[in-house]
């Protein structure tokens, strides 16, 4: 098993992740302040930068779409339930007992089976919700004045409950996420990868001898 | 290199988004300056009333200065005699009435509760001369008092219960040749002392803007716009615009801010949208009584304590009264933050002889009507005047007491004291039947504030309302409002499962730290 830094990911790839990742801390921070729970910038800045906030992450959002749909990234999110077990697990088992990964990273499968699922409900629930709630948020109401009928919500109730699930949800997601970054092959080689874009990984263009290997199969399976 | 285009082409994106998020329509200013230069305009009459020779003759009675008026402006009395301020009543259509004439004459506050029977002294306030209980003056063109609203000499001052009637010692020629439009001090004359004294009734309407300061009130402050009152209440054949909830109930002829400062006037889109659904008076009038206190409760049932047979008073250290005899116990306060309502600017009113169905509640005099879900409605500020005033518990309806009379003996409460009599001969004169019985009920009656402007520093920051402990809008709980609603169950259930994701983090984590020493340690052995 010959191991090499590999470059996974790619320069987008790891803006898009640490804007988003400071664009929904940035988001979540204000947010709370509006909804009431705490008192930081004073309730009008909070406003304010919660909703320029809001279009960065629109416009984010918009390119992340059109870069995952142009290089086919999308399919490394279509969630699996081969293996699921295993990488469950690893985690309540496994990882105490210096156990090997039980998914081997690769360019072309960077995310285990339970990213998978978690980030695939992310981007088509938690992530969806949030921004069509907050749309609605924003705009709730006055369209009315535009003559928009069809969008003339009566009530901000269930739009705003539903803007606060998927924030809570986010922040949950954000508190295990940065935990379980540290569960890589050492504590920092996540963090490392997502930051320069490589990471050291079984060479990828050796696929097909580690296929034949039968240790590599026992152990993936493992 | 083509991956530093893309991701420059993105931020700068985002950076012209941000911008053009962030930057506003710039319209206030031009308003603001439109108005001040309106209004700094000085208007030059186009007649000097005091070359008119008709004017410099000797005037035996206020009826004769009138006529010389009426003399020239031959149509006015019409206007006049058409105008609620003549008529003390107006047309309104009230639910559950029908179209009515609503007015002094027939409605109840619970100040000195009403007119009928006390007509004399009330009258005070009236534009014409020499009202009595059958109103016949009001037939009568030379009974339009010109002066009380035209006198710009200052010096023109009714007599205390004369039925409207000026004092005797007025220089009439000075009076008349001083005339042109009326001024604050020619409105605050009645509509500051509305209720028996300064400040009684309104609240946002007192001395103190006579000549106020911008922190009084930014647009009529003698400092600064020195708006006078017919600025706003704009005047067409003396039909004056603007009304007050006491004794209007129909959304029409209303003063509106939008008339000058249009429906968006901010810089912020945001506080613009707000317009929707928050009247501007809510945000710009964070606090009314400003100069001097207003009156808050009034207890008719303490009233009629005598000291050694006479009546007497006692006041605060601000010198407001806090009883007396002939009116009952006050509670006054100053600086008040105004209560706040939905508003569609529609109201109905407790009418003489309406039937009091619950008892045990205390009965609204004037119900402003409103709602979250009704689409006329906005957000007002209120001030809210309790009190607890006759009623007959027999009949069930309010008592409109006799009040005031000359002498001892006509049956008057302020000079005889007797409840059962007053009740008797007050409702007798208003028509009503009486059952000789005399308790006290609880009312009140809601005064939209709508004068006392602050400064824009003053106005109200978005967490007055939006927040969750002391938002002024605490009480009105028909709809969701961020920083202040929330779902207790969803914020509940999420501090918990944060909490129980940090928890099993934490397990998670002291477990690899324990096995990875142990581990450590058998493979150093």
């Amino acid at each position: 098993m010959s191991k090499r830094q590999i470059y996974i990911y790619k320069s987008f790839e790891r803006f898009w992740h640490w804007m988003q990742a400071i664009l929904i801390f940035f988001l979540a921070f204000t947010g709370f302040e509006i909804h009431g729970t705490y008192s930081f910038f004073g309730y009008r800045d909070a406003v304010r930068y919660h909703n320029v906030a809001t279009y960065m992450f629109i416009g984010l959002i918009i390119f992340t779409i059109f870069w995952h749909l142009t290089t086919g990234e999308y399919k490394q999110y279509l969630p699996t339930f081969k293996n699921i077990k295993a990488q469950l697990d690893y985690y309540i088992f496994g990882i105490f007992r210096n156990a090997p990964h039980p998914t081997k990273k690769t360019v072309l499968s960077k995310l285990n089976p339970l990213q998978k699922l978690t980030y695939f409900g992310l981007k088509i629930l938690v992530i969806p919700l949030s921004v069509t709630s907050g749309l609605l948020y924003m705009f709730y109401r006055y369209p009315s004045r535009q003559g928009i009928e069809a969008i003339n919500i009566q009530s901000l109730e269930f739009i705003a409950i539903f803007h606060t699930v998927a924030a809570i949800l986010l922040v949950i997601f954000i508190v295990t996420h940065l935990y379980l970054i540290t569960t890589g092959e050492t504590v920092t080689s996540n963090l490392r990868a997502m930051l320069t874009g490589y990471e050291e990984l079984e060479d990828a263009h050796k696929d097909e001898e580690k296929i034949s290997d039968p240790k590599l199969t026992t152990q993936t399976f493992e | 290199m083509k991956k530093i285009v893309v991701i420059l082409a993105l931020i700068s994106l985002l950076i012209v988004l941000a911008i053009g998020n962030l930057s506003q329509k710039d319209s206030e200013p031009t308003i603001i300056m439109q108005l001040k230069e309106k209004y700094n305009r000085k208007e030059t009459p186009s007649v000097d009333h005091s070359k008119f020779a008709v004017l410099q003759q000797k005037f035996t009675s206020p009826q004769e200065v009138t006529k010389v008026c009426e003399y020239c402006h031959n149509k006015t009395a019409h206007q006049v005699m058409n105008s609620n301020h003549w008529n003390w009543e107006r047309e309104e259509y009230v639910q559950g009435r029908g179209v009515i004439y609503l007015g002094k004459g027939n409605a109840i506050n619970n100040f000195c509760i009403g007119t009928q029977g006390n007509e004399e002294s009330c009258a005070k306030c009236h534009i014409g001369f020499g009202m009595d209980s059958k109103r016949t003056v009001l037939t009568d063109s030379t009974n339009i008092d010109c002066l009380v609203c035209h006198d710009n000499s200052e010096t023109y001052a009714k007599a205390p219960e004369k039925g409207g009637a000026p004092l005797a010692t007025l220089d009439f020629n000075k009076i008349a040749q001083s005339v042109g439009k009326p001024k604050r001090s020619n409105c605050g004359v009645c509509h500051f002392y509305g209720g028996g004294g300064n400040n009684v009734k309104h609240g946002d309407l007192e001395m103190s803007q006579f000549e106020p300061t911008k922190d009084i009130d930014i647009h009529m402050a003698s400092d600064g716009a020195n708006l006078q009152c017919v600025d706003c209440h704009t005047t067409e054949q003396h039909n004056i615009s603007g009304k007050v909830y006491s004794l209007s109930s129909m959304s029409h002829n209303r003063n509106t801010c939008e008339q000058c400062h249009t429906a968006t006037p901010h810089k912020d889109d945001i506080l613009n949208e707000h317009t929707l659904k928050v009247a501007c008076q809510t945000c710009h009038i964070p606090t009314y009584a400003k100069g001097n206190s207003t009156k808050m409760y009034w207890d008719w049932s303490t009233a009629g304590k005598l000291k050694n047979g006479e009546p007497y008073e006692e006041d605060d250290s601000l010198g407001n009264h806090t009883y007396l005899s002939i009116k009952g116990s006050f509670v006054w306060e100053r600086n008040v933050k105004p209560d706040y309502i939905w508003f569609n600017g529609t109201a109905s009113h407790y009418l003489e002889g309406d039937k009091i169905q619950d008892t045990t509640k205390s009965i609204v005099l004037n119900q402003l009507h409103g709602s979250y879900a009704d689409n006329e409605s906005k957000i007002v500020p209120v001030k809210i005047h309790i009190a607890k005033q006759p009623f007959d518990p027999i009949n069930k309806i309010l008592i409109q007491p006799k009040l005031y009379a000359d002498t001892v003996g006509e049956g008057a409460f302020w000079k005889d004291f007797n409840w059962v009599k007053a009740s008797e001969v007050g409702m007798k004169d208003a028509g009503l039947p009486f059952s000789g019985k005399v308790s006290f009920i609880k009312t009140e009656m809601y005064w939209p504030v709508n004068h006392m402007v602050a400064t824009k520093e003053n106005t109200l920051q978005c967490n007055s309302c939006h927040t969750r402990q002391n938002s002024r809008l605490a009480n009105l709980n028909d709809f969701y409002m961020p920083g202040r609603d929330y779902s207790s169950f969803v914020d509940e259930g999420g501090k918990w499962l944060i909490i129980i994701s940090l928890f099993g983090i934490f397990i998670h984590a002291a477990i690899r730290v324990f096995t990875y020493r142990k581990l450590k340690k058998e493979v150093s052995k």
